[in-house]
């Protein structure tokens, strides 16, 4: 007799994960081959006309030069905004992990901002970046600095970058201090012996063992400055100043629900999908080769 | 235990017997966007309504900015539940024109329910914007408003600037002589589009783009690369290298740099006029927007801005006929007179207008006469009447963009100007084919 043998039946294996799969028909791969299929009509913003145009919005999309540019811009964006949050979160998390009194405090008030709503968080910076009204954005402008992220793009993209960096801090603090103290005390110690100075300690072995908690991150962070930035880029700049915030996700929002253009906002949205999907294959493909569990 | 379950039944067959009254009251939607003050008058209006009679009753709800209730409204409208009534502003009118079977005319609707209604004891230069070319009444203005010029009296002292500019060429060098005392910003301005191109070419009565600025039909094309837009905006870029012009954004958020004192002047809407009064700690005055004085008839008149209420199609006779009866009930004189005075918006009936004016209000708030006398100041043209783009929602973040991308100096004006033109085009063309024919 085989051990296994406690349910006879194939189908209770099936029932158990049938609610998952349920979750991901319905919030996933329905929505997903509705924007496909959105994605080769075009209609009006009531819905009163449709037609079946194939691929006309994909070309019509990757003949425009706004397109591009939403693209280069999503890049930048994620990439500063993946490093910052990434790395001040590791630092934070690193020194909180220290014994020193009243850590738990700290580590309360480091998690804090995860709570704030992205858009909120938006204008609170927007309170203190406004020209001529933001506490800091009249401390920069009293010293000659020319702070107007309603006309520099360059401005305009690091008020969004510390925004979404500010919200994001506090997630990635999280679960680096809880890699941390995952981490044997012995480890670290036995190299302590063995004359290694805290920085070596550090990227020898805290690092690297780190490394499947990082890359946890990185594919979350990832994920979270591709979508979940709109509510920032809508209430700080509106995409502007000449497109220099508008990332692919805020292209779709404006094309779609502004612009009532649903047909080119799907082709959009499925593009998007594809480059996601084929980020984190990347990622599991190449980079978790580098991931010690 | 029986006992309690027939307790229960009964209490709950009481409540609803009370919760359900005895005659059937026809309950009608509102989706409106207004907030604050203008929030609390809309409230009014609902109430006042329904307790003015016991038929209908008037429920409305705050669905958050103009944008939000647009699509708000669309998206209710695909799901089948639409409101009875939408406010939607002034852009969006293409939209709602060019959704045939999703919306009621509102001079169908009044004639249909045999409502008093007389289009022309409306300001045209406000229903102008909300009728088609005949002159039917699309959608009923509820909130008006114009383009003006604020301006910072003690700052403008203090530059010696004897008198607020009238024409662009005084504004551009008051503009400079303000550096000295303001550097930040010495003229500023809100609603890029809406100020910068929409007000300037019905105040200079040049198309914006043609078939009467698309009135006429989907077919239009935008057309306001020319030469004197061209100068606007490279006055404009030239004044933003030293700042004396700073631009302030494509909405009004920037609007409270002239209410804490640093921009002494700035162009936006008449309806920033109860804030300035709440907040400008100094002597203020609003003026007619500037025009070129070398243009042939300029100023011609300003366009409004605003929202006004559609109809939605597919309800019950029963809430048409209760619509019908709250516009008449809104249009009523003294109602009007009202509703101008405490919220800044204008006037939409002539009545009203007169009304006004004869009991000496102007007199003392001189303010809120400016944007009606811009919008009168000549009976509408065919590039003055309004405008009527599909999309315009988004079009105004194109032209925006373009605007921002001359004042930073990355494109010249003619460059940007004919970027905003082709990038439009391309908009209305796809509008054109998604409209129901």
């Amino acid at each position: 007799m085989e051990p296994r043998a406690i349910f006879s039946g194939r189908l209770l294996p099936y029932l158990l994960v049938l609610p998952q799969l349920a979750v991901s028909l319905i919030f996933f791969y329905w929505p997903a081959a509705q924007a496909l299929w959105q994605s080769f009509l075009v209609q009006d913003a009531f819905g009163l006309s449709t037609e079946f145009v194939w691929f006309e919005n994909y070309v019509h999309l990757l003949q425009t030069p706004e397109y591009y540019q939403a693209i280069g811009v999503t890049f930048v964006f994620s990439a500063l905004v993946v490093f910052f949050s990434l790395t001040i979160g590791l630092l934070l998390a690193v020194m909180a992990n220290h014994n020193i009194t009243g850590v738990q405090i700290y580590r309360t008030f480091l998690i804090i901002p995860y709570a704030v709503a992205p858009a909120v968080a938006s204008v609170l910076f927007i309170f203190m970046f406004q020209p001529g009204l933001g506490m800091i954005a009249r401390a920069m402008q009293r010293n000659g600095i020319d702070w107007n992220p309603v006309l520099n793009g360059t401005q305009a993209m690091i008020l969004v970058v510390i925004v979404a960096v500010w919200n994001q801090i506090s997630y990635n603090f999280l679960f680096f201090l809880a890699g941390l103290q995952a981490i044997p005390k012995s480890v670290i110690e036995a190299a302590a012996i063995d004359g290694a100075r805290p920085v070596r300690r550090f990227w020898t072995i805290v690092f690297p063992l780190l490394s499947p908690t990082t890359f946890f991150l990185i594919i979350v962070n990832i994920t979270y400055v591709f979508f979940n930035t709109l509510g920032i880029i809508d209430t700080a700049t509106g995409g502007g100043p000449n497109g220099a915030t508008q990332t692919l996700v805020y292209k779709v929002f404006q094309d779609g629900k502004v612009g009532s253009d649903l047909g080119g906002s799907a082709a959009q949205s499925v593009i998007l999908m594809i480059i996601v999907v084929a980020l984190t294959a990347f990622q599991f493909r190449y980079v978790e080769k580098k991931v010690h569990y | 235990m029986v006992l309690r379950h027939y307790s229960v039944a009964t209490t709950l067959a009481v409540t609803l017997a009370l919760a359900t009254p005895a005659y059937a009251v026809t309950e009608i939607q509102w989706w409106h966007a207004m907030t604050g003050p203008n929030n609390d008058v809309v409230v009014k209006l609902a109430n006042d309504f329904n307790a003015s009679q016991g038929d209908y009753k008037i429920v409305p709800t705050f669905k958050g900015s103009y944008a939000d209730t647009l699509n708000a409204g669309i998206a209710a409208f695909r799901a089948g539940n639409a409101p009875g009534i939408m406010q939607v502003f002034e852009v969006g009118t293409a939209t709602m024109m060019a959704a045939r079977g999703a919306v009621k005319p509102v001079s169908a609707l009044m004639k249909e329910q045999g409502e008093a209604f007389d289009p022309k004891s409306y300001l045209p230069a406000i229903t102008g914007y909300y009728s088609t070319s005949k002159g039917d009444m699309l959608s009923f203005p509820f909130n008006s408003s114009s383009m003006v010029l604020w301006v910072n009296l003690d700052a403008l002292k203090k530059a010696d600037i004897a008198a607020p500019p009238k024409t662009w060429p005084e504004v551009f060098a008051d503009a400079k002589k303000l550096h000295a005392t303001s550097p930040t910003c010495g003229f500023s301005s809100a609603w890029g589009s809406w100020g910068l191109i929409e007000q300037f070419s019905a105040w200079h009565n040049v198309p914006i783009g043609s078939k009467a600025n698309g009135l006429d039909g989907f077919d239009t094309v935008l057309e306001f690369n020319t030469p004197l837009e061209t100068k606007l905006l490279d006055g404009l870029a030239d004044l933003q290298k030293d700042k004396s012009y700073d631009y302030s954004g494509r909405t009004n958020t920037g609007e409270g740099r002239f209410t804490s004192g640093e921009c002494p002047m700035f162009m936006t809407s008449s309806a920033f006029y109860p804030n300035v009064k709440a907040n400008a700690k100094f002597a203020y005055n609003a003026v007619p927007m500037p025009y070129f004085p070398d243009v042939n008839g300029a100023p011609q008149n300003s366009i409004i801005g605003g929202a006004s209420l559609w109809v939605m199609g597919g309800k019950s006779p029963e809430e048409y006929k209760g619509i019908a009866k709250f516009f008449t009930f809104l249009s009523d004189t003294d109602r009007q007179v009202y509703l101008h005075q405490v919220s800044g918006y204008l006037p939409i009936t002539k009545a009203a207008y007169e009304k006004t004016k004869a009991s000496g209000f102007y007199e003392k708030n001189p303010i809120l006469e400016v944007p009606l006398k811009e919008l009168t100041n000549k009976p509408p043209t065919e590039n003055s009447r309004g405008l009527r783009f599909g999309g315009m929602v988004q079009l105004r973040d194109v032209f925006a963009e373009e605007i921002e991308a001359a004042l930073a100096g990355k494109k010249s004006a003619k460059e940007a100007l004919d970027a905003a033109v082709s990038r439009g085009n391309a908009m209305l063309r796809q509008f054109e084919r998604t409209a129901v024919k």
